[in-house]
């Protein structure tokens, strides 16, 4: 098989998640759009292992233990990302990213409307 | 897939002894796998209805894990299934119904700034698959011979060279348990404020909610 075609194939899932991470509202669907972005590099790792197993003889197959190092350290992410957001869903009772707004700057029009969100909730 | 499919094809004539106009039938299922993959990966990214883009990502994360098994990595494919399928599916599915997500379509699921996301994503796209294609057009993958990703090769390589970094994961995993119970459980600092001689771990989350 040629190597291009696993490695096009996780360029395109890691844009796919870019994209979704920046266009999103919902901090979950963030969160999702994230899984995507993990899981090309995961693609890339396992691709290139394989390659380099047999041109190579490399025997230490790191990028299928780096591959389960990332599945490992993205279900962590996803249960703190998840507790996080149902924290901040409880106290301000919205998990929309954009009316968080109270590190911004130079927002001097949303201050009112972040603390009528804040108060409401 | 426009703009991979006109880079493979201009990546055609370079090929070596491997041309890409004679795929083999592992390349053909990895392409079919793949385009499937895509899709439901730009659904999942798209879609108005929250609760579909959590199952439009079971279908990215098992075409995933069949494009591992066309790669030989049996093992990845099904700790794949396992914990990508089995699991952060779920959590993420609990989380859209535990903040109480709209069943219909939402109107407002995407952002006001999804051109600037688009523009930056194709130009991404673009630049990496312009990138990849020229660098590995003409790299081959041997895919004959004793499966490198098997359980065995995998165990062997992962307790024999990676156990510390195994180790150090577990405990990371550990971690991010507790961390998680911390967070999500509910704060009882209204009801019972803290005594005045018990010192308060600065920054911590009782002291916040004292100051709310």
């Amino acid at each position: 098989m040629h190597l291009a075609y696993p490695a096009v194939l996780s360029a395109l899932l890691f844009c796919t998640g870019l994209y979704g991470v920046l266009a999103r509202r919902n901090a979950v669907l963030v969160l999702m759009s994230v899984e995507l972005m993990l899981n090309a590099v995961n693609l890339n790792l396992v691709a290139f292992d394989v390659w380099l197993s047999r041109t190579a003889r490399e025997t230490l197959h790191s990028g299928q233990a780096l591959t389960l190092f990332t599945i490992a350290i993205a279900a962590a992410e996803i249960g703190i990302g998840l507790a996080i957001v149902l924290a901040v869903h409880r106290n301000r009772g919205t998990a929309d990213i954009d009316r968080l707004r109270d590190t911004a700057e130079g927002h001097e029009s949303d201050a009112p409307a972040a603390e009528k969100a804040e108060a409401t909730a | 897939m426009t703009p991979a499919s006109a880079a493979l094809t201009t990546a055609t004539a370079a090929a070596g002894t491997h041309g890409f106009l004679s795929p083999t039938g592992v390349e053909i299922a990895f392409l079919l796998v793949g385009i499937a993959t895509f899709g439901a990966a730009l659904v999942t990214v798209t879609t108005k209805q929250l609760v579909h883009a959590a199952l439009w990502l079971v279908a990215t994360l098992g075409g995933l894990a069949v494009e591992y098994l066309l790669l030989t990595a049996e093992f990845i494919a099904w700790v794949q299934v396992l914990i990508y399928v089995g699991s952060v599916v779920v959590l993420l599915l609990f989380g859209l119904m535990l903040t109480k997500a709209p069943i219909g379509p939402s109107p407002d699921a995407d952002s006001g700034n999804r051109w600037a996301a688009l523009t930056v994503a194709v130009a991404a796209a673009g630049a990496l698959v312009w990138v990849v294609v020229d660098a590995f057009r003409t790299t081959w993958i041997d895919l004959s011979g004793p499966a490198s990703g098997s359980t065995k090769v995998t165990g062997a390589s992962l307790f024999r060279y990676w156990v510390l970094p195994f180790e150090a994961l577990s405990v990371l995993l550990l971690t991010a348990l507790v961390g998680a119970i911390v967070l999500s459980r509910k704060a009882k600092a209204d009801t019972t404020p803290t005594p005045a001689g018990t010192p308060t771990v600065p920054g911590s989350r009782r002291e916040k909610e004292g100051a709310r």
